[in-house]
This record gives C-alpha cells, structure tokens and sequence, in this order.
C-alpha cells in the first residue's frame, strides 16, 4: 500500500505542506478563498528545530491504536487507509490519547480529523506531496 | 469446522468476532446478546441524550456486521451457566450450546448501594445500557429535578447529557472532589468549576443517609427533593459465569496475556476481567473501551489458533465535558510511591506528569491535551527518559523529542 513518507534531510521547514492540505481538504475550488485569513487546520505538522524539520502525518499503521480505541467505531480501515467517518465522531478524543505519533488531531468544531490521503476529495492523491518543493514528502509503497 | 461462542455482544464480543475472522474465516461462530439489540457504543448514552449521536449512528459496527463476519447472533437470551467439562453453555431459555473455545465478554454491572428507603423510590435508574437512556428520556422533562448519586465518570456524563433536558441537577457523592478515580482534588476543582458556570449543583464528602420517597435525606441531615434519581455508583464487573464454573476471579475474571482464563479453552475480555496495569504492575479491573477492544480481538486470534498477545494495559481515559478535555493514563501516584512529579498549570489548564525509575508511568491532563498519543506511547513503551529529550517533552510532546533513529524509523517505514 502507498502510503506518505516524510525525509527531514530534505525538508525546508516551509510550512507548504500544511497549506496545501487544509486547502485540499476545504471543499474549496480557490485556495485564497479556502485560506486567507483564517485559522488552517492541518492534517499535517511540520515538527522540529531551527535546523532539522520533517512534516508528521497518519502512518497508517497496519495495526492502527485508534482504529481499535474508537469508541463510536468512526475510525475504521478502509484497504489499509485508516479513515474517519466524522458524522459519527462524538470528539471523545481518545485517539488522540493513543496515537504515538499525534497524528490525530481535533479539527474545526470539536470532531477529529485525520489524512486519508487525500483519496475522498478532489485532489485524489496526497496534496501534501504534490505540493512539497523538495521531495521531503513521497507517496510510494514501501 | 470449529466451533466458537462470545457470550455479550458489546465492544469485546465484537473485537473478538473480528479476532476470530482474522485467522479464521470457515468456523461458526455464536454471540449470545442478553440486549436485544445491534451492537452500540455503550459510552455514547450519554451524547444520546445530549443530541450528539442518534440511535443510528451509535452503532459501533453496520447494520451488516454480523452478516459479513457470518454470525449467528442469539438475542433476549442469557448464559446461565458454563460446564468447563462438557464445554457447554446453558441458556435461559434450557437450550445448550457447544464450544471449542468459548470468550466471557459479559462487561460490568451497575453497583447499587444499599440505602434505606431505596425501594420506596419512584423513578429511578442505572445509567449504564441505552435501555436505561430511554427510560430516562421518557420521564425527564423541563421540571425534572434530577439527583444523580456518583461524581464518577458515568455520573458526570449523565450530568452531561440531561443538562439541556431537566429542569435542575444535583450531583452527590462520598468523596470530596469530582472524578476521584482519575483526578486530584486540584485537577478536580476545574472540571467541578465548568459543571457549575452549567447550573449542575454539588454534594461532596456527603451521602444519603436515606430516601423517603422523592427526598434525599443526606447525612448531615440535609433533605434534597427530587423527581428522578440517577444511581451511578460505580461498576462491577460481571464475573459469576467463570467464578461459578470455578474459573480463578478476584474482582474481575483473571486473565492471562493471552486472554486465557483458568479454565480450558475459556477466554474473558473486557469490562469483567483483571489484568495485569504495566504502568504499576499490579493485577486491577480496567473497564475501558480500548481495552475491551484489544483483549477481544486478542482473544479472538487466540481462540481461532492464532497467536496474540495483549501485554500493554494501562488505565486510561479520554473524556469531556462541556468542552473541556480531560485525559489520564497509568499510575498517578507514582510521587508517593518514591516518584516524581512535573506540573504545569496555566490559564489554559493543567498537566501533571509522573516518572519513576527513569520512566514516564503516568499523565494527567486537563485542558489542553493534542498529541498526549507521545506521552501514553512512553508509558505503554516503558522507554527509558535517558533515550529522549525530556525537557522538551515536558512542555510540549512531538517527534523531535525522540531519538532520530526512532523518527527514520517511523516516519520512514511502515509502522
């Protein structure tokens, strides 16, 4: 299965990725209308130092914690990509408890939100990649 | 082709069906459900009530679960008793079924104290099954006035729920503070505080000395008038299926790692077991969703001749209310138990971190709470302090605490 890899060897620290996931996954057909001045929510987070940067998202486990810690059963496993039926979400936020990575994070209103790859919207494949200026992030299968 | 019975059918029952099917797909599988009903989220009651779920969507699995996973599922009846010798299990309608391997999920049961005047009560209920939810929605309306017995985790959420429903709420209970399984009195005081600014009014470090029908005569002689009592004293959990058929219980149904009870081929997971906490190492009840889960799942592999090993417990909680977050996880008292402790409390909330033998054992968090996953994951990892950057992660968990190794690894391969 593809999924995203992060290389910190490459990474500039320029934030990019974070824009262009929370524009993929605005609903948003103009990326100044889906950002400008407003509170971004990412499924993605640039970590690190004033020297070594690397952009964290889901891992996509194969035996994902907050698949089996969700209590509503929203989070589920769809061909190996951990989704998120946010309709069922009640914001408990206990896969927020349990991710090691904190991947998993609460999004406009409460209800979490999490990368599906970009593979329910419009993008179709991840965003974060396609928009990386340096090859920091791939999708491929490893 | 084998033969495997799940007796509840609640968050374990379904994580051992999906245990079971993982290895094997061909063998039979029976659940016998006392409730009449799909398998829901039990913890989403309380949002039922609130309006933020609905009967539909507090299903934990589709409507086409059970059909998917092939399983017969046997409603309205109840497990009378297991003969270890026979394998059987006798039901309550005198029919028996056999197993290869059978899975105790029977979860917990409401703890009633026993208080003078109880019975002379007229509307009052557990708050434990979306039966008992119902039934309350049915009696509360804008007049009720609404006693609820227990500051615990299902109280508090029961507070939660009928807030917008009732006319006033009242909560009591024997200890001083809110939330005393997880909370100091510190930590404690800010949840109480958020309940108040609601209107949800406290009795704390008192109890009811007894009811004369809708008043609550508490012990220090005060009366309170009700209309419906809420009895949320906490949970046991229910062992007596194992313990009559002589399998080893203390509170709990005893377990191994593998979900093994002490009787052969006979498995329990979830909110009836005890098990062994890796942030204290000691045996305790942990009647948690996730851990209800995982234990089923694990039993189910087991069951079906897989090999799983459940061996990362530790109690934890994840909860809200009115909007502000509270998680706990391991021990807390590691500070009296020749530990330390790193708190920070701000005008954002508290966070409370506890290390022992070079160690992370335990967390408390209230307020601000993103990415507590890194603190939980060095808890249940046990890795020692010495290989990350404590001091960054005091004040704020991420990656780049870890070693870089750790972060190639993670963030580089498949996990």
């Amino acid at each position: 299965m593809k999924r995203v890899y992060a290389n910190e060897k490459w990474c500039l620290g320029c934030h990019l990725c974070e824009y262009y996931c929370a524009y993929a996954n605005s609903g948003k057909s103009d990326m100044v209308k889906a950002l400008r001045g407003k509170k971004i929510y990412p499924r993605i987070r640039v970590e690190g130092d004033d020297k070594i940067t690397y952009a964290v998202s889901c891992r996509h486990c194969s035996d994902p914690l907050c698949v089996k810690s969700c209590i509503t059963g929203a989070l589920h496993i769809e061909d190996g990509v951990v989704c998120i039926d946010r309709d069922r979400c009640v914001g408990c936020l206990t896969c927020i408890l349990v991710c090691p990575y904190g991947a998993v994070v609460r999004g406009e209103g409460g209800v979490v939100q999490k990368c599906e790859l970009c593979l329910k919207n419009a993008v179709g494949s991840p965003a974060c990649v396609l928009g990386c200026p340096n090859q920091a992030l791939v999708f491929e299968e490893r | 082709m084998k033969n495997y019975v799940i007796i509840g059918n609640g968050t374990a029952a379904a994580g051992c069906l999906e245990g079971i099917r993982s290895v094997d797909k061909e063998a039979s599988v029976t659940i016998i459900s006392e409730e009449s009903r799909h398998v829901y989220s039990r913890p989403l009651i309380s949002y039922y009530l609130e309006g933020k779920t609905d009967l539909h969507r507090m299903l934990y699995r589709p409507y086409d679960f059970y059909e998917k996973n092939n399983c017969k599922v046997l409603y309205s009846l109840r497990a009378e008793r297991i003969d270890p010798a026979q394998k059987k299990v006798l039901l309550s309608d005198g029919s028996q079924l056999s197993y290869d391997a059978l899975c105790v999920a029977t979860g917990s049961v409401p703890f009633v104290p026993d208080i003078k005047g109880l019975e002379g009560v007229g509307k009052k209920f557990t708050f434990m099954t979306l039966d008992d939810a119902l039934a309350i929605e049915g009696e509360v309306s804008k007049d009720s006035r609404v006693l609820i017995l227990g500051a615990g985790l299902i109280g508090l959420k029961a507070a939660e729920g009928l807030h917008k429903r009732a006319g006033s709420i009242s909560v009591t209970d024997i200890s001083g503070h809110v939330l005393p399984s997880i909370l100091d009195e510190e930590c404690a005081a800010l949840v109480r505080s958020r309940f108040e600014q609601e209107g949800v009014s406290f009795l704390l470090g008192e109890s009811v000395a007894m009811f004369d029908s809708n008043v609550a005569v508490m012990s220090d002689g005060r009366q309170i008038q009700f209309d419906i009592l809420i009895m949320a004293a906490g949970v046991r959990p229910n062992a007596k299926l194992v313990r009559n058929a002589g399998g080893a219980c203390g509170r709990g149904i005893a377990v191994d790692e593998h979900m093994r009870t002490s009787l052969p081929d006979i498995y329990a997971a979830g909110d009836c077991t005890e098990s062994l906490d890796v942030s204290d190492n000691t045996i305790k009840v942990m009647a948690l969703l996730p851990n209800a889960y995982m234990q089923g799942h694990s039993a189910g592999i087991n069951m079906a001749g897989g090999e799983s090993v459940f061996d990362k417990a530790i109690p934890m909680n994840s909860i809200g209310f009115f909007g502000l977050h509270i998680m706990t996880a391991g021990n807390r008292t590691a500070p009296a138990e020749g530990g330390e402790a790193y708190e920070e409390i701000t005008d954002k909330g508290i966070k409370k971190l506890y290390v022992k033998d070079g160690r992370l054992v335990g967390f408390v968090l209230v307020g601000e709470v993103d990415r507590a996953g890194i603190y939980t994951d060095l808890i249940r990892s046990g890795t020692p302090l010495e290989k990350v950057d404590f001091e960054r992660l005091k004040k704020n968990p991420d990656l780049f605490a870890l070693d870089a190794k750790f972060r190639e690894q993670r963030l580089g391969g498949v996990v």
